[in-house]
């Protein structure tokens, strides 16, 4: 049984329909990736599988009391509550001071947790964040836009470090991003998302099924994967759609 | 006991000291989730309770609970719509006040001393009152101990909160009911005007002291007691209103407090 399975499902905005027609699921242990430009509706859809949005049409299914680990686009504390990290990664639950030492010590933050949040950098809050995601041994860990804001190097160093936490827990990854060029080089499946699926697959079937040019691992270690995309294609691989449409994306072409 | 609780100044302390307690921890929420104009909506309503309790002949304290928590209802109900929720807040608040008051002037015995609930009466508190205040202020602590994790959690994130299992939306619902409640027990003591002020001024000012939540709103607390207690001499001594004096007392503290934190910072 998979972790999360959604059908066919519709989420408006008001009077638009964000992400219409979506039908995906999660097995135990699998890399997905969502890729897509801005407003397409991925992190759209991200938030209604974690179960923070409504969907107006259409079903998901959760495996019973699922574990999810989840980080955020961006955390904004208020800079009128005092918050320390090691006071953050109790919440909502007491873990005590042992397991949040472990946490910041597997995603190499372990100096910060008397740290103020609202003092950490980007980078440190992206890994006090993904510490807490692992905190309840997560069956499934869910990232959107986790290296927004991080130079390369610093996105190619977390991205091996979810790859790191995948293997070590053993639990399924749904990541989110929007440079569309640039996808985990360990992703098991790749999801082009633009308000409905455009298609998905391998980044290797996506690759060599459609005529999208791939280029791994260019000066990062090969933990990045460039995955270049076509604006006006007419595919017929894995789930190809039929009309015509165009991407008004910001990848570095 | 019984017997000192016939001293109008015993009655006046313990009911500022009721009602510094219910605003100390929830006033934090209050800073925290930037509600200071959604307490003033909900406390302006108020009035509007006052009148309608008096025409319905039921208690007041009742009559303002009710009146309070449809406007917070109202207003969670209505943000997020296309008007901001700034200028909504700005109508409903003083739209709600405004017709409070025609509401007061409207009522066939006229007796009503307005001026008692818009800035409290603290020295006329009976023991029931104190029973009501000090009721109340139970249950707003006992509420917040209750959900205090998973309040604080869906302030930093809602999306977090909901990946963890909980229920932001229900208990955005709680924070409304409670501060529905505060208004409803401490309209006597600062009145309607103030109510907010009691709820930031403590919570702002520990700010500036504590380094986690659970510090902030035990200072909040303690700075609201002093408060309370110092504001209520300063009126006996100087024959000034109570509740504009609890306040005036509670800013005092607050500005120290920001002076000793430049201070530190030098």
């Amino acid at each position: 049984m998979p972790l999360i399975d959604a059908q066919n499902i519709e989420i408006r905005h008001g009077a638009t329909r964000a992400v219409f027609g979506v039908s995906l699921s999660i097995e135990a242990g699998e890399i997905v990736t969502i890729v897509g430009p801005n407003g397409s509706g991925k992190s759209t859809l991200l938030r209604a599988l974690i179960g923070a949005i409504p969907t107006s049409s259409g079903t998901i299914k959760r495996a019973p009391n699922l574990r999810v680990g989840y980080v955020p686009q961006k955390l904004h504390v208020d800079p009128t509550l005092p918050m320390t990290v090691r006071r953050f990664l109790n919440l909502p639950r007491h873990v005590g001071a042992k397991a949040v030492r472990v946490a910041l010590t597997r995603t190499g933050v372990q100096e910060l947790d008397k740290k103020q949040i609202s003092a950490l950098s980007g980078g440190q809050l992206q890994r006090v964040l993904l510490a807490r995601a692992i905190l309840n041994d997560p069956q499934v860990l869910v990232l959107d836009e986790a290296t927004q804001g991080l130079d390369q190097p610093g996105s190619a160093d977390f991205y091996r470090l979810i790859e790191a936490l995948r293997d070590e827990i053993g639990c399924a990854v749904l990541m989110v991003s929007h440079e569309l060029h640039v996808v985990m080089s360990a992703t098991d499946r790749v999801i082009c998302l633009n308000g409905h699926i455009c298609c998905e697959g391998t980044p290797a079937v996506v690759t060599a099924t459609e005529a999208y040019r791939e280029l791994f691992g260019t000066g990062t270690g090969g933990a990045l994967a460039l995955y270049r995309h076509d604006h006006d294609h007419a595919h017929s691989g894995d789930q190809a759609c039929t009309h015509d449409h165009h991407h008004e994306h910001e990848a570095a072409e | 006991m019984i017997d000192l609780l016939n001293d109008f100044m015993v009655r006046a302390i313990l009911a500022a000291v009721g009602t510094a307690l219910a605003c100390g921890a929830l006033g934090c929420f209050v800073v925290w989730r930037r509600m200071a104009y959604f307490g003033d909506a909900t406390a302006h309503a108020a009035i509007l309770g006052v009148a309608l309790a008096l025409l319905f002949s039921v208690s007041i304290p009742l009559g303002v609970l009710i009146v309070a928590l449809a406007m917070g209802l109202l207003v969670g109900a209505l943000s997020g719509s296309t008007t901001t929720p700034d200028s909504l807040l700005g109508v409903l608040s003083h739209g709600a006040l405004a017709i409070g008051l025609v509401a007061v002037s409207l009522m066939p015995s006229a007796r009503l001393d307005l001026e008692s609930y818009l800035f409290g009466d603290i020295l006329v508190v009976s023991k029931m009152d104190l029973l009501v205040i000090w009721g109340g202020a139970a249950t707003v602590c006992g509420v917040l101990a209750w959900r205090w994790q998973a309040l604080l959690a869906e302030i930093l994130s809602n999306d977090l909160a909901y990946a963890s299992g909980l229920n932001p939306r229900r208990d955005r619902m709680l924070l409304t009911l409670l501060i529905a409640a505060v208004v409803a027990v401490s309209i006597k003591v600062v009145g309607a005007l103030l109510i907010t002020a009691m709820l930031i001024i403590p919570a702002a000012a520990a700010r500036l002291i504590a380094r986690g939540p659970e510090g902030m709103a035990i200072w909040a607390t303690l700075i609201g007691v002093v408060a309370a207690v110092g504001g209520l001499y300063g009126a006996r001594e100087f024959g000034t209103p109570a509740g504009p004096s609890i306040i005036c007392f509670a800013t005092a503290i607050f500005c120290a407090a920001s002076a000793v934190g430049q201070l530190r910072k030098v």
